[in-house]
């Protein structure tokens, strides 16, 4: 049997990662659920007063959605890994920057995608504007997209070990303090009522940058993962 | 040289606290990073050439004994 | 030029010529930095602004700018040692992780005292303050990374990549809490520009920059050197240094 050529394996690699995740739903709901109660949280500690948590909010979702991404990102590769379908893949003659892109891919589309969908609940409830729904929305859909493939590079840099669940924060944390930057603050823009275009626009452009790099910064990080 | 005495020079019109305990901080982490990595090589020679006694005895005593 | 490269990559030569540089670069060192010193807090006339207390500059700013430039240095040997597989790029790399975060602590704490007095506070959320902490964020990063992995020579691959990731995220987060703290900047906190520095400042200034350099590169030779034994600790150069005539016991 032939191989098949690289887009087709990268969308069929992609369609099992999602049929996997589909079976746990579990590990789908629980990034939501995560972001569900720390979102209770703030009024907890900052107190009930809706002036207040309407000024937090825009920052208070995204560093919500951000720690939401980042607990997830962990997994990306480990099951894989574990079974040895990692270095199967590493073998394969199909481009390992493709098939790397349809984790990242299936990753976001069971996190990012589902937080972004879920996100205008949330910021109703901390007494977000409507006016800003929208950009909360967009921000937090490309900007998950970005904080999938920069998480990628810390999950394929520790999958090959034992305890790495606060070390990838620590080496990725601070790759994604830019993303919220421009994320928080283009909410912040739709709250106060200017255009929110320029944030989206750059946030855009590290998503293209991200999705152009990240990949051989993944592959890379496989490779010596699986040497290890 | 700008201070008068040296009293003008520690008060440094009230900033003295904050620009000597700035340079002394400084002092002390320069002086780690020059004498940490120095202990550490000194500790491995010493540590090698005691694996090197333990494990060839016989030719290091014929080195000392010509 | 390529028997130069392929020196470079051979431990004992590389142990024994930075043995001979360092005999001479650390002196001269300790002498550039005392001089600086020196002629920052006695020879300078103090800021019409800040007083005394703008003498921490001396130490402040030349501390970051090593810092910084030590992330690219580690990124270069990173890529160096991944693509040639060179043993002593990845010990430079290796060994300039801490020597980068020791820099960027001196700047940070000494920023920090310097702010007492003229802000009034401590800390201050500034642009380069943030940019700074950012940037021991991502040294002890690729430190801890490294003492994560037993496996020592896929922890050198794997803080490689790290490190060259990073340093093509350094632009981006510099620009990014620029623009940030732009966007928030309270109008009571103005600073000096420092292309503004009057020249009998400038001087002692660029002295002190120029000896953090020659520390950055006595420090990262001096973990070298250690990090060298460390590893060739079975080889038989080694064994040779300690029983040759010059054993430095």
């Amino acid at each position: 049997m032939p191989a098949p050529p690289a887009p087709a394996f990268c969308l069929r690699l992609l369609q099992r990662q999602l049929v996997l995740a589909l079976r746990r739903p579990a590990g789908i709901a629980n990034p939501l659920l995560f972001f569900a109660m720390v979102v209770a949280l703030f009024p907890l500690g900052l107190g009930p007063d809706p002036k207040l948590l309407a000024g937090f909010a825009p920052g208070i979702l995204w560093i919500i959605a951000l720690l939401a991404s980042l607990l997830t990102s962990d997994t990306v590769f480990r099951s894989d890994f574990d079974d040895g379908s990692i270095e199967q893949l590493l073998l394969a003659p199909q481009p390992l920057y493709f098939s790397v892109l349809a984790y990242v891919g299936a990753h976001w589309l069971v996190t990012g995608v589902l937080l972004a969908l879920a996100s205008p609940l949330f910021g109703l409830m901390l007494g977000l504007p409507a006016v800003a729904l929208p950009a909360l929305f967009a921000s937090l859909l490309l900007g998950t997209a970005v904080l999938s493939l920069v998480g990628g590079i810390g999950a394929a840099l520790t999958v090959g070990l034992k305890r790495g669940g606060v070390l990838i924060s620590l080496l990725i944390l601070p790759l994604y303090m830019p993303v919220l930057i421009f994320g928080s603050s283009a909410v912040r823009a739709a709250v106060q009522g200017f255009p929110v275009a320029p944030q989206l626009a750059i946030l855009g452009a590290m998503l293209c940058l991200a999705i152009v790099l990240s990949p051989f910064a993944i592959a890379a990080a496989l490779k010596i993962s699986v040497d290890a | 040289m700008y201070f008068e005495d040296i009293h003008s020079l520690l008060a440094m019109d009230g900033h003295g606290a904050f620009v000597w305990a700035a340079y002394g901080l400084s002092l002390l982490v320069v002086a780690l990073l020059l004498i940490l990595p120095l202990r550490r090589r000194k500790r491995l020679l010493r540590e090698i050439d005691g694996e090197v006694r333990r494990s060839n005895p016989p030719i290091a005593s014929q080195q000392e004994g010509a | 030029m390529w028997t130069f490269f392929h020196k470079l990559g051979s431990p004992p030569w590389l142990y024994s010529i930075s043995g001979s540089i360092l005999r001479y670069l650390v002196p001269l060192t300790i002498l550039a930095l005392a001089c600086g010193a020196v002629w920052g807090l006695l020879f300078t006339a103090p800021d019409f602004r800040q007083g005394n207390s703008y003498r921490i500059i001396y130490i402040h700013v030349p501390a970051a700018v090593v810092a910084l430039a030590g992330y690219y240095v580690m990124a270069t040997a990173g890529a160096i040692s991944l693509i040639w597989k060179m043993k002593m790029a990845d010990i430079a790399m290796k060994c300039c992780a801490p020597v980068g975060a020791a820099l960027t602590f001196i700047s940070l704490v000494t920023g920090s005292i310097w702010g007492k007095p003229t802000w009034g506070t401590w800390w201050v959320w500034d642009a380069r303050i943030t940019s700074m902490l950012v940037l021991l964020f991502l040294y002890l990063g690729v430190m801890a990374l490294y003492e994560a992995f037993d496996n020592k020579e896929a922890a050198g691959k794997a803080c490689a990549v790290l490190s060259i990731v990073g340093m093509v995220n350094i632009p981006i987060i510099y620009k990014s809490v620029d623009w940030w703290y732009s966007l928030h900047q309270p109008a009571s906190i103005k600073f000096t520009g420092e292309s503004s520095i009057h020249a009998s400042m400038l001087y002692p200034l660029l002295l002190m920059i120029a000896s953090f350099y020659a520390l950055f590169a006595c420090s990262l030779l001096m973990n070298m050197r250690a990090e060298i034994l460390h590893r060739e600790r079975r080889a038989g150069w080694v064994r040779k240094l300690l029983q040759g005539p010059g054993s430095q016991l």
